[in-house]
């Protein structure tokens, strides 16, 4: 078996060092060696974002990486974005809009898309369809998936318009 | 009241910040080994010689087992025994576990999983419908046929006879989590098992069975699935048994969990379909006799395929009275993964046969589709012309889908838009629309009878709060917030009040599995009935005029928190626990003569799709979906909308573009989302209208409800058959368009209906 290497990687904002193989996929490392099992593994191959993260500003699904690849980077899981009692505003909308059932997407989804809304702040329907097009939900169908999203914008910009 | 709010999943705050925890997110105790099963490369034959050297030198490799290594034949069936966890020397299917390994991780167990070298003699595989149904390969000593009146007799005697052949196919559930368990050894040889099973007991029973222990020994606890849709009634069987032999030899713990790509190899699906009609109609389209051949392919193991072909006998007239009718199905085996319970559990392939009908016999007579179908209708409660009675001998005597198909057809211009389309279809010679309205009747209860009971566990603790144990399982479907709105609305607390744990074969035992649409009419009512027995030990030691509203009791008139009454109750002595228990009522069922009432009572909606096809490439959009679907008196709206729709998107997707690709050596091909396509976020109609139909049931079911969790999924049909009528558009022959209907079945569909080739 190869050598471990020596991984340091930024995760919600805490320094984590570890040893890893160099061929161990990121969302291993991060779910078996950092325990955090926020981003699910749905497919193992890249289809189904249940694995999302954001990684160096880019949404990233991290069972297409190597963890020797994100060496260095800075990571945002869903644990990242808001607790329990201190909801992200997405956070918020996809429960009150109940824009999931089994769950399992969900932290996939909340990932993906707020890297969706810091990309376009005023997405139409159409693109948040369009832009969340990689994550695969099978319980909801999408229709309160996308309503989550698009209130979940406008209750961003609504704050932002007040603060101006 | 907290029944009818719509209030959020009862997990909601913790799916949304990652902090749910499925099987696999569970922490292991770090001597934990991981499994993983070698497979067959075969899908028919013996095993010659079996080589695992190069397994046990793998890295990380701690044991392997075959099958003669397991304390007993460790069987695997819900039903009759005839799965081994192990190949016993013989292959049934390709992808068929034949060994099991025991590593130091997830990944060292796959990798040496496949390093097995295994000899095998191979013989002819019987794999599709056609092979099984010429080789009389079938389960059961004959076909099962159930008949009412004379069919041939009506059917010769009509003024038009229409027969053809519908295929369809299977599906593959892609619970977004694939199976998943985790056994924990316990003192003296006790079992703590988590599994992701919607049928906590049944993995209790057959952990104990492979153990030989008895079943008081093994523990079962299932907080909630990542999806389940059937695929976790038996499926995590296999999974949970290796962990619990492993963990019994060992001492450690053992866990398990399929990658995505073993999970559609090993694991069973929806049972595709041959169905061969012929119907005789009057001159209006109203059938007067009518034969179905169904033909279903169950896979290598009997599973429970006998009652999911009964079910989808039991639902061959959909909305529609068969005055003379004869059904025959055939439970077709295969060497093929062995098909298992999936949403609808039969229901969709038995109800597709009679949709294709009501489209073929429009076609033939020059009709409205729609016309065809409510002539061929139920009678409604007020119109009582003797067409009430099922082809089994129930009547349907709340038959509101007349009333809620013109609903539908008015709110979404129905008539209108078909006229559009007709004229858009004159003058576009490449893209074709296509418009079509179908109903659903779903029949709700366990068809086989003894299943349909449900046991509850409630406490009140003296500080007022409750906590809540039922024998359904979390799959998403909102069952835990549902049972626990009943309990708020029982104790007239806030919902806040009420905790539900993990389901749990110590609290409740013998529990039937989380399926059948029926986990909040039967739990419901187990908790209902526990909750009711401490309100009246309360009530009894507090006062005479008792009321439990708004948090508080009121005794005499005057309100105490309800927290001070528990406490005052406890210090009493009055017990606060109490075990619930339900059994639905009226049921009466005999599946060998196919006469009873299998059914407590009926769910219905119907759906209305728009699609548009390329007939250049078979590319194809669903425009627009109107539904309405009948939850009854509705215990969560939002709940309850999110299943119609969830349904509807998983059924259109059945019938489009989910298709599932074995080669000729019975190799699955689409393995894995990159070649097996669910629908995605974009796929979704650009219009897409659903509300649920005001009413209540006339049954006494939990608070007047309905079940809501498979007849929804039926509504997809309503996308093929705008399908079938948008490639109609392009000529006169009869669009027999098979499901999935992908591009290229939806092109050679066209080329068929415009050149006759
Ligand atoms: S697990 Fe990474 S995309 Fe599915
Ligand atoms: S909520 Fe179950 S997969 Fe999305």
């Amino acid at each position: 078996m190869s050598d471990k290497m020596h991984i340091k990687l930024t995760v919600n904002g805490e320094d984590k060092e570890f040893l890893a193989e160099p061929r161990d996929l990121l969302i291993y490392a991060l779910r078996e060696k950092l325990n955090i099992t926020g981003p699910h593994v749905g497919c193992d191959t890249s289809h189904c974002g249940a694995c999302t993260v954001t990684l160096n500003g880019k949404s990233v699904k991290s069972c297409t990486m190597f963890v020797a690849q994100a060496n260095g980077a800075e990571i945002t899981t869903i644990e990242g974005i808001g607790s329990p009692d201190a909801l992200h505003v997405l956070q918020e909308s996809f429960k009150e809009h109940h824009g999931l059932q089994c769950g399992f997407c969900t932290p996939g989804m909340i990932t993906r898309a707020t890297k969706l809304l810091e990309e376009n702040p005023t997405p139409t329907e159409e693109e948040v369809r369009f832009g969340m097009a990689g994550n695969i939900c099978r319980c909801t169908g999408y229709q309160n998936i996308v309503k989550s999203i698009l209130a979940a914008a406008s209750e961003i910009n609504s704050a932002k318009e007040a603060a101006e | 009241m907290s029944v009818t709010k719509p209030l959020p999943h009862d997990s909601a705050k913790l799916h949304v910040t990652g902090t749910a925890r499925y099987v696999d997110d569970i922490p292991v105790p770090a001597d934990c080994l991981h499994l993983a099963f070698g497979l067959s490369d075969i899908a028919c034959g013996s095993i010659q010689s079996i080589n695992l050297d190069a397994v046990r030198a793998a890295p990380g490799v701690t044991s392997v087992w075959l099958a003669g290594d397991l304390p007993t034949d460790c069987d695997c069936s819900p039903s009759v025994h005839d799965e081994p966890l192990l190949s016993d020397g013989q292959i049934h299917y390709l992808g068929q576990p034949v060994f099991l390994v025991a590593a130091t991780s997830h990944t060292a167990a796959r990798h040496a999983a496949r390093l097995g070298q295994i000899e095998y003699s191979p013989e002819p595989a019987l794999l599709t419908i056609e092979d099984a149904y010429l080789a009389g390969s079938q389960f059961g000593d004959a076909p099962r046929i159930w008949e009412r009146g004379t069919a041939a007799p009506a059917i010769y005697a009509a003024a038009h006879v229409i027969e053809g052949v519908l295929d369809m196919g299977g599906q593959e559930h892609f619970y977004l989590e694939s199976q998943a368990a985790m056994v924990m050894p316990q003192d003296g040889g006790d079992m703590l098992v988590h599994s992701s099973t919607q049928h906590p007991s049944e993995i209790q029973h057959k952990v104990a069975h492979a153990l030989d222990i008895p079943m008081h020994a093994v523990q079962v606890e299932t907080r909630r699935m990542g999806g389940g849709f059937g695929g976790k009634e038996s499926q995590g069987n296999a999974l949970a048994i290796s962990c619990a032999v492993v963990a019994a030899a060992t001492g450690r713990p053992a866990k398990m969990r399929y990658d995505r790509d073993d999970d559609f190899t090993i694991t069973g699906k929806r049972h595709d379909f041959q169905i061969r009609y012929r119907v005789g109609t009057d001159e209006s389209g109203r059938i007067e006799g009518a034969e179905f051949l169904q033909l279903a392919r169950c896979g290598w193991a009997q599973d429970l395929s006998f009652p999911v072909a009964d079910r989808a006998m039991l639902h061959t007239d959909n909305a529609y009275f068969l005055p003379n009718v004869r059904i025959e199905s055939h439970r077709l085996k295969t060497n093929t993964q062995s098909a298992t319970a999936f949403r609808g559990f039969g229901g969709p392939q038995g109800m597709l046969g009679i949709e294709r009908v009501m489209d073929h016999i429009a076609h033939t007579l020059g009709q409205d589709p729609l016309a065809v179908r409510r002539v061929n209708f139920y009678d409604t409660p007020e119109t009582q012309s003797g067409r009430t009675s099922t082809p089994y001998g129930q009547e349907v005597d709340d038959f509101v889908l007349d009333e809620l198909v013109t609903k539908l057809a008015d709110q979404c211009d129905y008539s209108i838009r078909r006229e559009a389309a007709a004229q858009w279809n004159e003058t576009n010679p490449v893209l074709k629309r296509g418009i079509a309205l179908t109903p659903v009747k779903f029949g709700i209860s366990f068809t086989l009878t003894h299943l349909n009971q449900a046991g509850a566990l409630v406490h009140v603790y003296q500080d007022g709060s409750i906590q809540l144990n039922h024998g359904g399982t979390e799959m998403g479907q909102g069952l835990f917030q549902k049972v626990a709105q009943v309990a708020a609305s029982r104790f007239g607390v806030p919902i806040e009040t009420i905790k539900i744990t993990a389901t749990d074969t110590g609290k409740v035992p013998n529990t039937s599995a989380t399926a059948a649409s029926s986990g909040s009419d039967l739990n419901g009512m187990a908790v209902k009935a526990a909750c009711d027995t401490i309100r009246d030990r309360m009530a009894t030691h507090l006062g005479k005029n008792v009321q439990f509203e708004g948090g508080s009791v009121v005794v005499d008139g005057s309100a105490i928190p309800f927290a001070e009454a528990a406490k005052r109750c406890y210090e009493s002595r009055i017990s606060l626990s109490a075990t619930g228990f339900y059994k639905t009522p009226k049921l009466e069922w005999n599946p060998e003569t196919g006469q009873g009432r299998p059914f407590f009572y009926f769910a219905y909606g119907a759906a209305c799709s728009e699609v548009v096809i390329d007939t250049l490439t078979g590319e194809n959009r669903i425009l627009r979906t109107d539904i309405i679907h009948d939850a009854g008196a509705s215990l969560n709206p939002v709940l309850d909308i999110g299943q119609v729709e969830g349904g509807f998107v998983q059924g259109a997707g059945w019938l489009t573009t989910e298709e599932l690709i074995w080669d000729d050596k019975g190799r699955l091909r689409t393995h894995a989302p990159s070649t097996y396509k669910i629908p995605a976020c974009s796929d979704r109609p650009d219009i897409f209208n659903v509300s649920l139909w005001d009413g209540q049931n006339t049954e006494d079911t939990i608070y007047r409800s309905k079940a809501v969790g498979e007849p929804p999924f039926m509504l997809g049909i309503a996308v093929l058959m705008a399908l079938s009528d948008a490639v109609g558009a392009c000529g006169d022959i009869y669009a027999d368009l098979n499901a999935p209907a992908t591009p290229e079945r939806i092109l050679k569909a066209v080329q068929k209906v415009r050149d006759g080739i």
